[in-house]
């Protein structure tokens, strides 16, 4: 993993839980919107938090698409659940919100585990011995690792 | 209702990393085409956009879910449980070699989001 592709990881983390923070601030100062009077939602494209939490979220999906293009599923997923600490601590700093003991105990929980999985490889090499036989074997185990371990 | 959300999302997930996968390094494909070449390799990619259709299934059966269900209820539990159908269907679909260490991961994951989400 370069450091480039760690940025990309950030950018997953950071572009979805910014995003729905910003909406979510954006939507409650234009307030609610009618199922019968759904051009409020382009009225609510004006308010700069929703304009720029729609700007995260676009930045967050083409960083999760570059993302599964050189890394498995499993690798960049526990990286989105990231972003439900970064919402937890902007409440807490940003918003003043409290968080319980139950909340921090999730907090560390999938910080261990995004921890556990980026200390592994990112990708798994496919073999294909057979016609019917897919063989998966870990990035560093492959004699393609340069490809896909950069 | 909780089991639709979560499959479609997983069919979703599963779609777009195997069209990703199939796609190739977007680095690479830069590299040669531009950026305009790769949205284009995306963008001509139909299993790319069955996965955004179930994507888009799958946000819609949630907003239709919140409307009569307990957010606190089913919000956590459609984010945490497809944690692990996703690390099972990547396994058993896309072939990859979830470890133990992914394993391990997925279920750090799936129980912090329970409780973060309480």
């Amino acid at each position: 993993m370069t450091f480039r592709r760690y940025l990309v990881l950030g950018a997953v983390m950071v572009g979805a839980s910014v995003g729905d923070t910003f909406l979510s601030k954006g939507m409650k100062q234009v307030g609610p919107v009618s199922l019968h009077h759904l051009a409020g939602l382009l009225i609510a494209l004006r308010n700069p938090w929703v304009f720029s939490g729609i700007a995260f979220l676009i930045l967050f999906f083409a960083s999760y698409l570059t993302a599964l293009s050189w890394a498995d599923l499993t690798f960049v997923l526990p990286a989105t659940g990231f972003g439900y600490v970064i919402i937890a601590l902007l409440s807490k700093f940003w918003l003043r919100e409290t968080i319980s003991p139950a909340r921090w105990l999730g907090i560390a929980l999938i910080t261990l585990g995004v921890g556990f999985v980026t200390r592994g490889p990112s990708f798994t090499n496919h073999t294909h011995p057979g016609p019917n036989e897919a063989v998966a074997v870990p990035a560093e185990a492959s004699p393609q690792k340069d490809r896909h371990s950069a | 209702m909780i089991g639709v959300i979560v499959l479609l999302a997983t069919m979703g997930d599963v779609l777009i990393a195997g069209a990703m996968r199939e796609i190739g390094d977007f680095d690479v494909i830069r590299s040669h085409a531009g950026l305009k070449g790769a949205i284009l390799a995306v963008l001509r990619n139909g299993r790319f956009f069955s996965g955004l259709l179930c994507m888009a299934l799958s946000f819609f059966s949630l907003l239709f879910a919140l409307s009569w269900a307990d957010v606190s209820l089913v919000a956590p539990a459609c984010a945490a449980l497809t944690f692990v159908t996703d690390a099972f269907a990547a396994k058993w679909i896309l072939k990859e070699n979830v470890d133990r260490r992914r394993w391990i991961a997925a279920v750090c994951v799936c129980t912090g989001v329970f409780f973060l989400s309480r």
